[in-house]
Formats: C-alpha cells, structure tokens, sequence
C-alpha cells in the first residue's frame, strides 16, 4: 500500500449511531474500510480512559458518536458523554495529542448519509496527520521498562 | 446632572415645539442636556425599508458618537429615532458578527452600552419624585394618554411598558392633575406612514383616534411622538372631514402638559405653534 | 479455556460477494481459543440455526460468534438457538459483516480484512462474557390511576374490568373533569353529561375501583411493577361516612361569593360545596381557604345545621402509602384564561369570555339555564365573535402548538348559538378549520351552510368597548386584508389549552419527561404514544398534548391495555445487561469506597445505598447497591466510577478492552 491507512476505532451507540451505521449498510452508502465500530449501550457509557487505551494499542484516530442532544435513549447519557469530550480534550491539549484525532458527533438512527460522510473525512483528515504513535510509545514504554524492570 | 440629547430631524422641523418644550422642562428640573455632536439622521422609515446594513449603521454611528463622548444615558424624544435606536442596538447585541461590520462601516467603536431613553423615561427616572412638589398649576382635565405605535413596541427590543394598555404617560399625567380617561385608541395607528404620501388615509385612522377620545370626554390629547402630533394636529382638515364635523380637542405633548403645570409660560412651552389652538393656557 | 465457535454467514451473497467468507472461517479458525469455524449460506435459517446448536453440542462449545448481520436485527434469535443447545443465551455475540462491511465497502482485500478484524474483536470479547439470566421482577397487580376526568374514568374503568385493582385518584371534590364542564359534543351534539355521568357512577360503584377524590399524589418511589406510592387526602373537613348529602349546609353557608370553578367563574359558589349537582362523590367538602370560621375563628353554621352531624372542623390532611404496579398519568389540561390577551382586553371586559365559559353559559346545567347571556347584563347577545386560535400557534405568545380542539369547538359554539338565537349573527375569525376526523368537516360545513355562521379568515388585532358594545377590529384576508369592524355583543376566545398548572411538579414526582410547554412527553411519537420514559408508567388524554374526548378515550383504553398487559405476568422478565456493583471477601467486601457518583450519573435514580453490617449489627462500609428493577443499563455509572467498582453487564470494562486491544492487534 503506498498511501499510509489510518486504524480508526468508533466507539458507538447502540441506539442512534449503531443503528444510524446500520442504515447507511442497508442504503448501500459506501464507506472507507478503516473504521470498526466498537458497541456500547450508549455514550454516556464510554469511559474516556479507553481512548487513551486505544491510542497506546496504535489507534490513529477515535469517532465518538451517539444521539443528538435530547435524544438519548438513557435521556442524558449523551450530555455526560460530552462534557467529558470537553474535559478530555483539555487533557489531550496537555499531552500533546492533537485533538484533530478525535472526532465528536451525534448520528442519529436516521442520519445513514452523515454517518459514512463521517468516516470519510475523518479517516481523510487523519491520513493527512499521519500515523499516530508517540502515545503507543509511551505505552509499550510503561509496560515494558516500568512494569517489568 | 447632565444626559445626552439627540433631537433627531423632527424636533429640529415640523415639531420645534417639542424641542422647546423639553429643553424647557428639563431647564426647569435642573437636568442638563448635551447634545451629541455632529449627530446624523437616524434613517427612520426610509433606510429600513432599503438596506438593512444602512438601517443599523446611521443609528450606529449616533450611538457610537454619544460613547465617543462619554454619555452613558441618552435621551431621544422622538419616537421614531427612539424605535431605530433601539432596535439598532438591540439587533447588534445579538449578533457580535453584524456588529464588528457595522463598526466597520461607520469607522468608529461601537460598544452598544449607551443606555437610550425616551422622554417618558427621562422623567420616570429622574423627575417623578420632583414633580410633586414643583406644581405651580395642576393641570386639571380629562386627558387621553397616547402612545401610538412606535413608543412600546415592539415589547423585546423596548422592554418598556404594557404593549397593549401601556399606562406610563397615564401616570405622569395624573401626577400632575390631570385625569386620564380608559379609552380604546391608545396605540392605534394614526397613519403616520402615509402621512405624506395618501393623507386621506391619515384622515381615517386618525380620525378614529380623536374621535374616541373626545367621545369619551377627553378635552385634550397628550402624545410623546412627532408623527403623532402632526397627524393629530396638523391634519385636522382631513380628520374633519373623515368625521364630517368640527372637533377642536388641542394635542399637546406630555412635557407641554408637564411644563405648563409647573408654570412655564406657554412661549417657551411652544404651545402658539400648534395649528389646533390650545386654549385653556 | 475458551472453546469457541465462529460461524460466519454470506447472507445468500449479500455478505459473501464483497467478503471472502471463506477466508474470513479459515483465519478464524486460527485464532486463539477458536474450537470451530465454519461458513454457511444463511445462517438464520432453520438449517444454519441447527448448525450452531450441533457445533455447540459436538465441540463442546463455551461461546459462540455468529457473524452476519446486525445484532439489532438478529442477536435475539441467535441466543435463543445458543440457549436451545444448552449454552447460555448471553455466551453469543454477533459480528456485524453486512451491515457495518460488506454492504458499506467494494469487494477488496481491506474489506476482508476489516471482516476478519471484526471477528477477532467479538471472539475477545466472548472470553469475556459471562453467563446471565433474566432479572425477574414481581409485579403488584393494582394500578394507580393520576386524574379523574374522562381519560382516567376510561382507564380505571377498562383495568378495573380486566379483573385489576384500580385506584383512582383525583384532586377536585369530584370527578368528571373537564368534559363534565362542556355543554355539547362535537361533532354529534350529543350532551356531555348525559354520557359521561353514568361513567362516574360506574367508577364510584365498581367493586374494583378506590376512589380518592380531593387528593393527590405525595410522592413516588420504586420501578415497574412495584411502585410505592404516597397519597395526600385533603381534609374535606366532612365526614363522607356520615354526610347525606342532603345539602342544608351549603344552603345555609354564608360565603356566597367564591367563584365557581366548575362554572369557569361566571357564578359563585359556597364554601362549604359540592362542585356541580352530578358530582361524583355528591357529598361536600370545606373549602378552608374561603370558610368563614377558618379564616375569622367564627361561623360553624354548617356545623349546626348538619343533622348526621358530619362536619368536623378539626379533620387534617391524611396520607396514606399504597403499592402499586403501573401507573397510569391522565391529569389532563387547562385553557388560558381571556386575562392573556392584553389585545383583547387583559380580561378586564366581562362580556369578552373563554370557550369554557362559553360552555357553562351553553350548558343546560349552567348558570344561566343554557340560555346565551352576556355576562355584564344578562342580555341576549344579537350578535357574537368567536376568535380561534386565542393564543394557539402564536410564537409571539409562547404557545407555538395548534391547540386541535378549538376549530371544532368554536363551530359547535357557533351552531349551539344559532340554534338558540335565531336572530342573532355570528362570526368566526380563523387561521385554517382544521377538522380532520370522522365527521368533522361535515360538521364545520354545517355550521356554515346550514347554520349561517359566518366564518372570516383573518386575526383579529383587538377588541375595545364603545357605548356597551365589543368592538372587533380584525382583517379578511380572503377580501385582499380588507379590515374588518364588528360591533358585537359578546367575544368567544378560543383560547390555547395548555399543560396543568403542577404537572412540572408532577412530572418531577413521578419522574417522567416533559416537553418545554410542559405537557407529558410520551416515550416515542409513534411507536410508543402512550409509554413514558419510565417504565410502568403510561399517559393518556390531555396531559401529553391537547386532545379531543373520542381520541382521548382511545388513548385511556391503550394505557390500560397496556397495564393489562403488564399485569398479565406473574413476574416481569428484563433484559440482565444491567449495572452491578462488585462484591469481594471480607474485609473489603466490595472496592466500591461508597463515593456515591454514580448515584449523581444516574438517570433512573437505581443506585441505593446497602450497608454491610457485621454479626453485631454495626455498619461496617457503605456501597451502592443498584436496583435491577429500575436500571436501565445505560452505563453512564460505569465511566463514573473511580474505582472501577460498578459494570454494566454484557458491556463490562473487560470485555470493552478486550474489544480494543483485539481490533488493533492483529
């Protein structure tokens, strides 16, 4: 492959996203093939500590979407979920890790179009930054000399 | 104390007497009035109707110049500039875009903090409490308070009395002696757009105006607005003939009323300029 | 050690013309702790579902992912085959091929490699699933019914004859609600009393039914199937035990000058009262804040006149805590009043009345016998405005809703007044007629062709007095905007029907959602009209948007089929991927440090608290507990939790990493 593939990881919910993505299989919308979905009940219930985990594993880029704000499933379990965005992109800005990385939505269960729309210009923009390996370092770095030396 | 004036076209023309009168008023309250220097029209109903960004920056830049002076308060007797004013200031508020725009268009900094008055106000906030003890004269008649369209509406941008029964004038009134009658007219039309253009359509809507106060025994109308002065006053041909008889109820403007009952005399008050002749004074 | 089966699915070629479903078995196969791996044409169907069941069963099977279509399409019917071969329903995860990579991607060498990167994600994460069952929860079988007017008379009724207990409760001295209110209906004229009084004394009579009139709801507490619910019955300072309802009290009590709310204020009533000659109970109550001898210490005339001797002045507010199962909201709606119309008078004409008013003024039972009057003089008025939309679909006014009832209301008025003043005129001033329901547009069209009333399509700016008359100043925007000038002697305001004053109170109580003009929001549009977000908790008539009686009474049977529904299960079966908090040996007993976040994330307020007490009894550490009758398992606790103490599962934090780890690592 000459052109650098990004590995992107979208952490969805089941409700809006998940269903949302599902639509965009049945409207047969095709898509960039870096993305993987990875379900949860609903964004509220992402602990941020996992998009830390899947930097340090050599993700490039993270999507985070779930439903449009008053439009959770759980009622507020999106709001929580952004206002964790908010608080963790300051932690990001204070690592180093451009926050260009991660990407922030609402895809509703209707919105099959916005969804691959979504993937592909992110997995656009994050080829653009290129591979992202300085928190993988870190990482393998802790696990390696730390932990065991 | 000292307030910011802005006269406006109306006052300088058709409505001298209003100016007079204010000026008198004030004089006579010991408020001082400064005027903002090198003032423009405020664009009322022309630039609205044509350009939106013309409609914002003629108010803009008057504002603008009153910051550039220092004046925190201005007072705007008339009640189209007021509404262009108003509106001005309330539009740029919500909008920080259209507002860097229109700072670039006139050249200046605008803030939008100058804190806009109508005459009404003025002495809502600084001459009630005085008036009481200044009344020379009570002025002791049946009066109907209007307040025609542009002085409380719209309610958002104004923030100033009861849209459909506003009653501030009313209670000035009263604090001078007189007695405002509960008529249904109060902020009807009186047909100011067409004034120039069909006044027989004037004729109408005024005369619909007068006639409900003099039925409901008025002996005069009070106003706080140009337009609605001369449509009242000046355009009584065209009202009596629209009512098909005679009616002779003076109009006078509310700092007329006030100055009057602090005993100016009627010279400086403005009242000999008047086309329907105010008698009782 | 995890023996796992991959059973990957071409869905006919949906799947298998852009994946290569072979070479997506075949490298499953290699995969660490993968027993079996196979590929097959359909695997839904009855010969793919077999297919499983016997690889369960013949490799000895401990998880299974199935990779085919959406888990929201299939999962079901994949964990049911699962648990049909003895392997835990909740041991199977599904891989979504079609979906999520085939159908959304060409076919490529990435696009299999996304396939079997998807599969390695779901086989990590099987390792990690556990096995559940499903949370029973008893139910109580009674109903709690929240409002008496006709939608909660129709649901009580309909539960009550389901063989349910109900208890009904109503906040007004009596039932009836609004429709007792009204004259006639639309678009039948048939008399609203005359149909709904029997319902009343049905409700009053049925063996099935409790009835607490002058009460209302305290407070709540609990999850469906098993609420409990506090009661606050009003002192009605009246023995209703004793009373006869013979009526010497009110004739004798001389505070005569309270308005009546069962007239809309156009006559006035006792104190001491009975809200209208039909109530239901048709026993009085005190009205303290009116009474004579509790206002001044002075009076008990009704006392002495009282021959059962059923007035006690010292009766206090009861409250009284029932336990319930589902929960019924039909606490219906209000009208603004005509002082919201600055426009046309802030109420200060009294010829200028509501719709409401217009009723009582129509109604037979009404202060003036049924004969039109005007308010002010009691003349007949010659000629009558009536002005709809008062209020509705006026953003400047707040209310940007179309009210619905009033289009047919105003007609009916319009036609009740000509029916009764052959002389007279009478004109609507309107938006649209919106009249879409059985028999509705014939309804209107009689009003105007047959009853000649005169319908003006335009608003009206304002309305003044002149000389005893009701000046309508308004336009007719199908006469170019010619304005309009009616000299009339009495206006008819059709004004907005609004939310209940106390049901954001309610709302809060009983937590359920509203929407921002305070009515009830139901749990989906469509799908799901008469459900609240809560579950056990259900909505019918007014109190979710204004609605009129026949689509109101179809909405109190809908929620009461629904509690039917609820109540015809012993014990209510849920979904297990619930939270749960970790519990350890002694000493720690649980890593939970009892922080208590999770409670503040907690939508669904299913976070308790649970002391763990040694032999002695003493407290040794407080943790939360989670109720699996109200969670919900969103989540939202797990990213809370400092200590990692809470889970959700199904979703657990180890399954989600090891869904991570997997989908990089390959």
């Amino acid at each position: 492959m000459s052109e650098f593939e990004p590995k992107i990881v979208a952490f969805v919910c089941n409700w809006c996203t998940y269903a949302g993505a599902d639509l965009t299989g049945t409207s047969r919308i095709k898509y960039a093939t870096n993305v993987k979905i990875v379900r949860f009940p609903c964004t509220g219930r992402i602990d941020f500590m996992l998009l830390l985990k899947a930097f340090g594993e050599g993700a490039d880029g993270i999507i985070i979407s779930g439903c449009h704000p008053n439009d959770c499933h759980y009622t507020s379990g999106n709001f929580h979920a952004r206002r964790r965005w908010v608080m963790f992109r300051g932690l990001m800005n204070f690592m180093g890790i451009d926050t260009r990385r991660v990407q922030f939505s609402w895809v509703s269960a209707a919105e099959g179009a916005k969804w691959a729309e979504i993937v592909n210009t992110t997995v656009d923009e994050v080829r653009e930054l290129g591979p992202y390996t300085d928190y993988k370092k870190v990482a393998d770095y802790l696990e390696t000399e730390v932990t065991n030396g | 104390m000292t307030l910011g004036f802005y006269p406006g076209c109306s006052l300088t023309g058709s409505s001298r007497e209003y100016a007079e009168s204010v000026v008198a008023l004030c004089e006579e309250l010991g408020i001082e009035l400064k005027q903002i220097p090198d003032w423009n029209c405020c664009g009322a109903t022309a630039a609205h109707n044509m350009d939106k960004e013309l409609s914002l920056s003629l108010p803009a830049r008057i504002l603008a110049l009153a910051e550039k002076d220092g004046m925190t308060e201005i007072v705007v007797p008339c009640a189209a500039c007021y509404s262009r004013l108003s509106t001005t200031q309330y539009e740029l508020n919500q909008d920080e875009t259209l507002k860097a725009k229109v700072a670039s268009i006139i050249g200046m900094p605008y803030k939008g903090s100058v804190k806009i008055l109508n005459v009404i106000q003025m002495l809502q906030k600084y001459a009630v409490d005085k008036l009481a003890d200044k009344i020379k004269k009570p002025f002791d008649k049946e009066v109907a308070c209007y307040y025609g369209c542009l002085l409380v509406r719209p309610h958002e941008v104004l923030q100033f009395d009861r849209v459909e029964d506003p009653q501030t004038m009313d209670v000035l009134m009263a604090q001078v002696g007189a007695k405002p009658i509960d008529w249904a007219f109060k902020t009807e039309c009186c047909g100011a757009g067409f004034s120039v253009s069909q006044p027989d359509i004037v004729g109408k809507l005024s005369g619909k105006i007068v006639k409900d106060a003099v039925d409901r025994g008025a002996k005069a109308i009070i106003v706080a607005c140009p337009m609605c002065h001369s449509n009242l006053d000046m355009r009584r041909p065209a009202i009596d003939s629209y009512l098909k008889t005679k009616v002779d109820i003076p109009v006078l403007y509310v700092t007329q009323v006030i100055g009057l009952a602090l005993g100016i005399n009627r010279e400086k008050l403005g009242l000999p300029r008047h086309f329907v002749p105010v008698t009782f004074a | 050690m995890s023996r796992i089966g991959v059973f990957v699915c071409h869905c006919g070629e949906n799947i298998s013309s852009t994946v290569d479903v072979e070479k997506v078995a075949q490298t499953a196969a290699g995969f660490d702790g993968v027993a079996y791996s196979v590929d097959y044409k359909y695997m839904c169907s009855d010969p793919g579902q077999s297919l499983i069941k016997q690889a369960i069963k013949d490799h000895n099977l401990t998880g299974v992912v199935v990779s085919a279509c959406s888990p929201r399409m299939h999962e079901p019917t994949f964990r049911k085959a699962c648990a049909e071969a003895g392997l835990n329903g909740y041991m199977c995860e599904m891989t979504n091929l079609r979906e999520h990579c085939s159908w959304v991607h060409e076919r490529t060498e990435e696009t299999t490699e996304k396939a079997i990167d998807l599969v390695r994600m779901l086989v990590e994460k099987v390792k990690n699933d556990k096995p559940l069952e499903p949370i029973k929860v008893p139910i109580f079988k009674t109903a709690l019914v929240i409002g008496g007017g006709i939608a909660g008379i129709q649901t009580s009724l309909d539960i009550a004859n389901c063989g349910h207990k109900v208890i009904l409760v109503e906040k007004e001295p009596s039932i009836g609600g609004h429709m007792s209110q009204l004259s006639e209906t639309f678009p039948t004229l048939d008399c609203s009393q005359c149909i709904l009084t029997p319902r009343m004394v049905e409700v009053a009579q049925h063996p099935n039914i409790t009835l607490y009139t002058y009460s209302e709801l305290e407070s709540l507490e609990g999850y469906i199937g098993n609420f409990k619910a506090k009661i606050r019955k009003k002192a009605k300072s009246v023995d209703h035990s004793v009373c006869t309802g013979c009526g010497d009290c009110w004739t004798k009590c001389p505070s005569k000058k309270i308005p009546s709310e069962f007239n809309a204020g156009l006559d006035n009533r006792t104190a001491i009262y009975v809200p209208f000659p039909q109530a239901v109970p048709n026993k009085p109550v005190i009205d303290k804040d009116h009474c004579t001898y509790y206002q001044k210490g002075k009076c008990r005339l009704c006392e002495k006149n009282c021959k059962p001797g059923a007035i006690h002045f010292d009766l206090e507010d009861e409250i009284i805590e029932v336990e319930v199962g589902g929960i019924v909201v039909t606490t219906g709606f209000d009208v603004k009043g005509t002082d919201f119309f600055p426009e046309y008078g802030y109420g200060k004409y009294k010829d200028v009345i509501t719709g409401l008013q217009f009723e009582r003024l129509a109604s037979a039972s009404g202060p003036t016998l049924g004969e039109i009057k005007r308010p002010s003089d009691g003349k007949v008025p010659e000629k009558i405005v009536f002005i709809a939309c008062a209020g509705s679909r006026d953003p400047a006014k707040g209310i940007d809703y179309c009210s619905k009832i009033c289009c047919m209301y105003t007609a009916k008025h319009a036609m009740l007044y000509q029916h009764k003043v052959h002389t007279g005129k009478s004109y609507v001033f309107y938006m649209d007629i919106r009249a879409g329901g059985k028999n509705y547009e014939e309804f209107v069209r009689r009003a105007i062709e047959e009853d000649k009333v005169n319908y003006v399509r335009g608003r009206v700016s304002t309305v003044y007095e002149k000389n005893g008359k009701l000046i309508v100043k308004g336009a007719d925007t199908l006469m170019n905007g010619q304005p309009v000038e009616i000299e009339a002697d009495m206006v008819v305001l059709a004004t907005a029907g609004v939310a209940n004053c106390g049901s954001e109170e309610l709302a809060q109580k009983l937590h359920v959602s509203y929407d921002r003009y305070k009515f009830f929001a139901e749990a989906h549009p469509k799908l799901k009209p008469v459900e609240t977000n809560t579950a056990g908790i259900f909505l019918a008539g007014a109190c979710q948007a204004p609605k009129d009686i026949p689509e109101t009474v179809g909405m109190a049977s809908g929620a009461a089929a629904k509690v039917a529904a609820l109540f015809s299960q012993d014990e209510l079966k849920r979904e297990p991927l619930i939270a749960v908090v970790n519990r350890q040996m002694p000493p720690t007993f649980s890593s939970c440090v009892g922080c208590f976040l999770c409670e503040t994330a907690c939508p669904y307020r299913a976070i308790e608290r649970e002391e763990i007490k040694d032999r002695a009894g003493n407290v040794i550490k407080t943790i939360a507990k989670v109720n699996d009758g109200l969670c919900q398992g969103c989540g939202t606790c797990v990213a809370f939790c400092r200590t990692k103490s809470i889970d959700i599962q199904g979703f657990t934090n180890e399954q989600m990493y090891s869904e991570v780890m997997a989908l990089l690592n390959d």
